[in-house]
């Protein structure tokens, strides 16, 4: 019970996926357009990313290491098939909205690391409920994001009214520019107020903001851009 | 319209109008990562127009003449595999028989089959039902899409770099409030202002 509890605070508050460890950027600007698509789209990855945790921590002692990569690809892939069948049938508004983007959870990173760096060497509830805190803060994050977009772009949130008749929508703030600008102002306040972010610091080491984030590809990447500043 | 026109208009419009990167949010995890340098930027794209054009032709065949319309819901989970094992191969290939080119792009390959534009195209192509010429030169477009974002992030990047930005806006909050900006501009490539 302690372990859950210590998962989902890590998940939602401590490495929040979005706001500190910068993973999963696609989605996070790209389907923020409302509160409702943000909801949607979390709780999406949030459902494959608990199962996907559970069948992988099931499994990590069957799964040769060699082979574990496209292993944790088809676990990953069912379920976000199974997510898309399920959406098309009894969601069919949000399932339209988020279009593409259902699919590509699969190359969601934050998926595939918590996959490697967690699943593959945890018992099987511990990993579910990291599946399930990560996937929380991840819900948490774009609906946030979204929220922002929405109040500023259209003046309403989930869909209600709320902002007086004055109020001029800016709806750049709901075309792709705006979730740049959200984004790109939620970092930066986060930098002014110290909070632990994995692009804070001007050279940082981490991968930042890229899906790559997952294992050997998250060092890959970092040798180049460090390689390339060396000169 | 004749074929050419088609085929110009259609790279346009892949490329340009409906930006990968600053329209559609595809491939946004290199654009950010691997945008400090001109020269990584340059290879990077390039490397991304080849998996791109070479996977979309690979997975368009796989769909028609393999998936088909009855197991049409197995593309995700096809899609990827192909695109992986792919990456796989291209990069053995071409460490065993062409060294010079594997050490200029074979750096970057492990690194696009998490580009999610590579599996972004494919599924889209698939469902939209483009045939054979379509999805070829939606995939080329997009890809080179792809190449001119990156190359005027990374040379935007580079002058900013001697800037005296803000202290909280020093890293990744700068370098996203450059890709809104570059986004406003490509939205100008749509006319819809």
């Amino acid at each position: 019970m302690k372990t859950a509890l210590e998962r989902l605070y890590n998940g939602i508050i401590k490495e929040n996926p979005t706001l500190v460890l910068m993973l999963g950027m696609c989605p996070t600007l790209a389907v923020t357009t409302s509160a409702m698509n943000g909801l949607g789209m979390g709780l999406s990855t949030c459902f494959v990313l608990m199962l996907s945790n559970l069948i992988i921590s099931l499994l990590r002692k069957f799964i040769p290491d060699s082979v574990r990569m496209p292993a944790y690809i088809v676990v990953i892939a069912s379920f976000v098939t199974i997510v898309e069948l399920l959406m098309q049938a009894y969601v069919r508004s949000l399932y339209a909205s988020l279009g593409l983007y259902i699919p590509l959870i699969v190359v969601n990173c934050i998926i595939m690391g918590r996959a490697e760096s967690y699943a593959s060497k945890n018992p099987p509830v511990a990993s579910f409920f990291d599946g399930l805190g990560m996937g929380l803060g991840f819900t948490l994050a774009l609906t946030i994001i979204g929220a922002i977009r929405e109040l500023l772009g259209a003046g309403t949130l989930f869909g209600f009214n709320i902002m007086p008749d004055s109020f001029e929508p800016i709806s750049i703030m709901i075309m792709a520019p705006g979730a740049f600008f959200v984004l790109a102002v939620l970092t930066a306040l986060q930098n002014k107020l110290g909070a632990p972010s994995a692009t804070n610091k001007k050279s940082s080491s981490s991968c930042a903001g890229n899906c790559a984030g997952c294992g050997a590809a998250c060092a890959f990447r970092t040798e180049i851009t460090e390689g390339g500043d060396g000169k | 319209m004749s074929a050419l026109t088609t085929l110009v208009v259609g790279i346009i419009s892949a490329a340009l109008v409906n930006n990968v990167v600053l329209s559609r949010f595809l491939g946004l995890c290199p654009f950010l990562g691997v945008s400090r340098k001109t020269s990584t930027a340059v290879g990077m794209g390039t490397a991304v127009i080849a998996v791109i054009t070479v996977s979309s032709c690979l997975t368009y065949f796989i769909n028609i003449y393999i998936l088909g319309e009855k197991y049409s819901y197995l593309r995700t989970i096809v899609f990827i595999l192909i695109i992986a094992g792919l990456v796989q191969s291209v990069e053995i290939i071409l460490k065993k028989k062409m060294p010079s080119l594997y050490k200029s792009l074979g750096v970057y390959l492990p690194l696009i089959t998490t580009n999610c534009s590579v599996l972004g195209v494919a599924i889209d192509s698939a469902n939209n039902g483009y045939g054979f010429a379509e999805t070829m030169i939606y995939s080329v477009g997009t890809a080179i899409g792809f190449l001119i974002a990156i190359v005027i992030m990374s040379g935007i990047r580079e002058r900013i770099e001697d800037n005296d930005v803000p202290e909280a806006f020093q890293g990744m909050p700068i370098v996203l409030v450059t890709a809104g900006l570059m986004a406003i501009a490509f939205v100008g490539f749509s006319g819809t202002m």
